[in-house]
């Protein structure tokens, strides 16, 4: 990820040109311009079209699940134990249940969980590194000595722990517990870069123009940080669905409900691979692995929305 | 005296994916003889980065070289590629940029880059033992006047004129025989750009290289150069000899950019500016392109596109110029 | 015949020394009084740096006075403290019966809405993803209390008094889709938003062609007579300095080395350092035979005649 620092651009022939702007560019909000002109250059960079494609993917298929699944996840009506068949694609799991219908109603609680976990720990990652990163003095070295804390202690050691001893094993417990072992190395780049920042000209020409703290902060700095948020919040998302379906998996996690890791957890406790179910084990496994990558691959693209230089051609 | 480069309309066309086609460079012909030094001045935005860079062939995409010939030593560079262009890099021509002292690696020493250069350029079965690496380093520092030490130094303990003076150290390891200084002493101190001035011209007198200054300010090119050419908007419009350009210049843009040069010691002091800004660079020129901004402009002027014609010691392009000294000729030779 | 009408015969900046204003000052004068600062260094057993070493001097009300001097010489470093951007190690600050350097948040906020600044790199004052409307605005809803709407008008207003016209285009812009010159004139329509009465301009136009330096100067000198502000010009730059102020200070390391009225000083400089900094000018003419050739005297060239 790089984080370019400024150097005065080289004057582009064309600036300082009359811009030909049309009077929609004034009606539409400058912030919805932004996100559309931020979509079309993710679109344009080839990885970054693949991932976003498969994000697309899978969430359609969350939001369209009761009208895709043939059956219900949990009915244990079928054979157990059987392959592919004309009525159970990917065949049945070891108490009866449709496999293909799982797969699609647990991308709902995967997606969720990854994206649910990656917000709560980009949304602290960029308090913590915000603040740090603003105020020199003794606010940023205690918040940095917590950050760098959280940093060193292991991640899924502690995740385990703390969900084998939390009580009541909701979704949200899991989402808790991923975002708060995953928010530390957000925190500390965006508090570097928020270093940076505060030192340009227009912060201090901010100030000059009575700006308050807060407005500084949110307007003038995080603005300009969006990319490296984004990146942030697709890395910490990536991590979020590994963990989940490690969690699951453990059986750490809530097994009445139906994701891709809970499937891998019965996949292992009724021992698919001996019994030849093998695609009990892939087809959850495949599908999370898909995710995390394209995750990863959006990121190339918002790589190139802080760095033009980076843009493809296509 | 003979040519070493000649460019005969020159276009480079800059064509971003998004956006408009914008033309930096029209029609330049442009001829450089050996051990000449040559100012190229122009305001920022005027093409004279990009025309320096295509006659280097230092063009990156979306900037593309649309048409014109370059012949460097009477051999055609505008199209080869590959190893052929890398033996011209390597004894033809060298750059110095504005940023060139921020080119510099942070973490090796001035020795290693000079080692680099070197070995990257190394004909075949040629070696560059360490002892060789700093014989010549040694040499080369020298002449950019700086002290032998600054050899096992890293670019964060030299200051901002000393790292220029490593780039330009650089620019001259491989003997080039043309060497472009993109504003080199812009970005320094106001006390050191006239050391650092001084050394580079010294520097083109004694080893006899042919020197291209680019910048916008015309006060530093005229001080340092035998010869310069005026841009504007992709074209070039003036080109006399120094001294001549400071006796009084025939183009317009040319006479208005001395009019922003003065002297503070004098009782009375007279700043000039030129308002306006650059025309659309995105259109095909009609006319003068300096007609919106010029105090002589006249009709034809924003219908024909002036040629370059003889004025005085060198070449202009303005058509009201053109014809006042042909009507003082034909007034000569009538009276 | 030339189209006179269309281009504008700009008269060229006299700078001659004494200055009228047309409006009387009430701007309280700037005194800096016996201020350093100095750096130490924490971290290597290196010696403390002195950026700013015991200077005094006192910017009187609507004067305009010139700092001067290379990089390093502590000017920048001085308009920081004058603009209470950091604190002097010794020394005292005031503004009429203010005390600079002790100004802490909200006085500090209002004490902004007096002494501007106006920055060195127009690449960096402005952000980038702020259009030229906005940032002109912030100013005047919260110094001036206006509300967006009223703060607009003024922005129009301002956009068209440093020449950016038509100021409605213009105020939708965003920094990259200006030129450095107009990025400039955006910067000094913000400082000049909450009618300060001080403004420290620091190199304002060293990283501007030397084309359009002229016109920025003039607004700065254009301001100053009309509003009686205060301006302190910092640069390295001798020919602005004189065009512009009437008292200069020149700065070697930290120190005062001559002061005077600017006329006085550069034609009779009495310092080695503000001999070399005139030096430093790049001024082809006055290395030639000193006599520069003015427009109306330039050699071949008829007088304008009707076209025959």
């Amino acid at each position: 990820m790089t984080i370019v620092t400024a150097a005065p651009p080289p004057e582009s022939p064309g600036a300082g040109v009359e811009v030909r702007g049309g009077p929609a560019s004034e009606a539409i909000p400058t912030s919805l311009l932004f996100l559309g002109r931020a979509l079309r250059t993710l679109w344009s960079n080839r990885k970054a079209r693949v991932g976003l494609c498969i994000i697309g993917f899978d969430i359609l298929i969350a939001i369209c699940a009761p009208l895709i699944a043939p059956h219900s996840p949990t009915a244990t009506t079928f054979t157990p134990y059987s392959g592919p068949t004309a009525t159970n694609w990917l065949g049945t799991t070891g108490n009866g249940q449709d496999v293909f219908s799982q797969m699609i109603y647990g991308s709902r609680i995967t997606l969720m969980v990854g994206l649910a976990a990656g917000a709560l720990a980009t949304l602290v990652a960029v308090t913590m590194g915000l603040v740090a990163g603003y105020r020199p003095g003794p606010v940023d070295e205690v918040l940095s000595f917590i950050t760098n804390l959280a940093l060193v202690i292991p991640g899924l050691p502690l995740m385990i722990i703390l969900a084998a001893y939390l009580q009541g094993r909701s979704i949200w417990t899991i989402v808790l517990v991923v975002a708060f072992t995953s928010w530390a190395t957000g925190a500390r780049v965006i508090r570097s870069q928020a270093t940076t920042l505060r030192s340009r000209e227009y912060v201090t020409a901010a100030v000059f123009s009575g700006e308050r703290l807060f407005r500084i902060v949110f307007r003038e700095i995080l603005p300009n940080m969006t990319s490296l948020v984004a990146a942030s919040f697709f890395g910490a998302a990536t991590a979020a669905i590994l963990a989940e379906a490690s969690l699951e998996f453990l059986g750490l996690g809530n097994p009445s409900t139906v994701s891709w890791g809970t499937i891998l957890y019965f996949a292992q406790q009724q021992n698919a691979l001996l019994t030849g179910q093998w695609v009990l084990v892939f087809a959850p496994g495949l599908a999370i692995a898909l995710l995390a990558v394209s995750f990863t691959l959006v990121n190339f693209g918002v790589d190139a929305l802080s760095n033009p230089r980076l843009r493809e051609k296509s | 005296m003979t040519v070493l480069l000649e460019a005969r309309g020159v276009n480079v066309v800059y064509e971003p994916v998004r956006g408009v086609r914008i033309w930096s460079v029209r029609d330049v012909d442009l001829t450089l003889e050996q051990g000449e030094f040559v100012g190229l001045v122009g305001e920022s935005g005027c093409g004279k980065s990009t025309l320096a860079f295509a006659l280097t062939r230092m063009l990156r995409p979306p900037a593309r070289l649309d048409g014109g010939a370059i012949k460097f030593d009477g051999v055609d560079i505008a199209t080869v590629e590959g190893e052929a262009l890398r033996r011209q890099r390597r004894n033809g021509f060298a750059l110095v940029l504005q940023s060139g002292m921020n080119a510099l690696n942070p973490v090796r020493t001035v020795e290693h880059h000079l080692g680099d250069v070197l070995k990257a350029h190394a004909r075949k079965g040629e070696r560059f033992s360490a002892g060789a690496v700093r014989r010549r380093g040694a040499e080369l520092i020298d002449m950019v006047r700086l002290p032998e030490s600054v050899l096992y130094r890293f670019p964060h303990e030299l200051s901002g004129g000393m790292r220029q003076r490593v780039s330009i150290a650089l620019a001259l390891s491989l003997q080039p025989r043309f060497i472009v200084f993109d504003e080199p002493t812009t970005a320094l101190d106001v006390i050191v750009q006239g050391a650092v001035m001084q050394t580079i011209k010294d520097l083109q007198r004694d080893q006899g290289f042919t020197a291209m200054l680019i910048s916008h300010d015309l006060g530093v090119v005229l001080e340092a150069t035998d010869r310069v050419v005026v841009m504007y908007a992709g074209r070039i419009v003036e080109g006399q000899p120094s001294k001549a350009l400071l006796r009084g210049a025939h183009h317009p843009y040319t006479e208005a950019l001395l009019g922003c040069y003065a002297d503070p010691r004098a009782d009375e002091v007279r700043l000039g500016e030129i308002s306006g800004a650059l025309p659309d660079l995105s259109l095909p020129n009609t006319g003068c392109p300096f007609e919106p901004r010029c105090r002589l402009a006249e009709a034809v002027c924003a219908e024909q596109m002036p040629p370059l014609s003889p004025l005085g010691e060198g070449t202009a392009a303005c058509h009201v110029r053109a014809r006042e000294v042909g009507a003082t000729v034909e007034m000569r030779s009538v009276g | 015949m030339s189209a006179d009408g269309d281009v504008p015969a700009e008269p060229a900046l006299v700078g001659n020394g004494d200055r009228r204003l047309t409006v009387a000052s009430s701007v309280p004068p700037l005194v800096v009084s016996g201020v350093s600062k100095i750096y130490a260094n924490r971290l290597r057993s290196e010696k403390a740096v002195t950026a700013v070493d015991d200077v005094s001097f006192t910017i009187a009300p609507g004067a305009a006075v010139a700092l001067v001097g290379a990089s390093g010489s502590g000017k920048s470093t001085l308009a920081k403290m004058i603009t209470g951007s950091e604190r002097p190690t010794a020394g005292s600050i005031t503004f009429g019966d203010l005390a600079v350097e002790r100004l802490r948040r909200n006085a500090l906020r209002r004490f902004h809405g007096r002494v501007q600044i106006i920055f060195q790199d127009p690449y960096g004052a402005l952000n980038p993803l702020h259009t030229v409307g906005y940032a002109v605005m912030r100013p005047c809803e919260n110094f001036l209390d206006m509300s967006p709407r009223e703060a607009m008008g003024r922005v129009h207003e301002l956009l068209e008094t440093v020449g950016l016209t038509p100021p409605t285009q213009y105020a939708a812009k965003l920094p990259h889709q200006l030129s450095g010159g107009q990025r400039q004139r955006v910067v000094i329509a913000r400082a000049l938003a909450c009618n300060p009465e001080l403004i420290v301009a620091d190199e304002p136009v060293s990283m501007l062609d030397v084309s359009l330096r002229a016109g920025v100067l003039r607004l700065l000198a254009k301001f100053r007579e009309e509003r009686g502000l205060s301006l302190l010009y910092i640069t390295h730059d001798l020919l602005g300095a004189r065009v512009v102020s009437d008292e200069i200070i020149v700065l070697n390391r930290g120190r005062i080395v001559e002061q005077g009225r600017t006329k006085q000083v550069l034609q009779h400089p009495r310092d080695s350092y503000t001999v070399q900094l005139l030096n430093a000018v790049a001024n082809p003419f006055a290395a030639g035979d000193g006599a520069r050739p003015s427009p109306e005297a330039l050699p071949a060239r008829p007088p304008a005649e009707p076209a025959v």
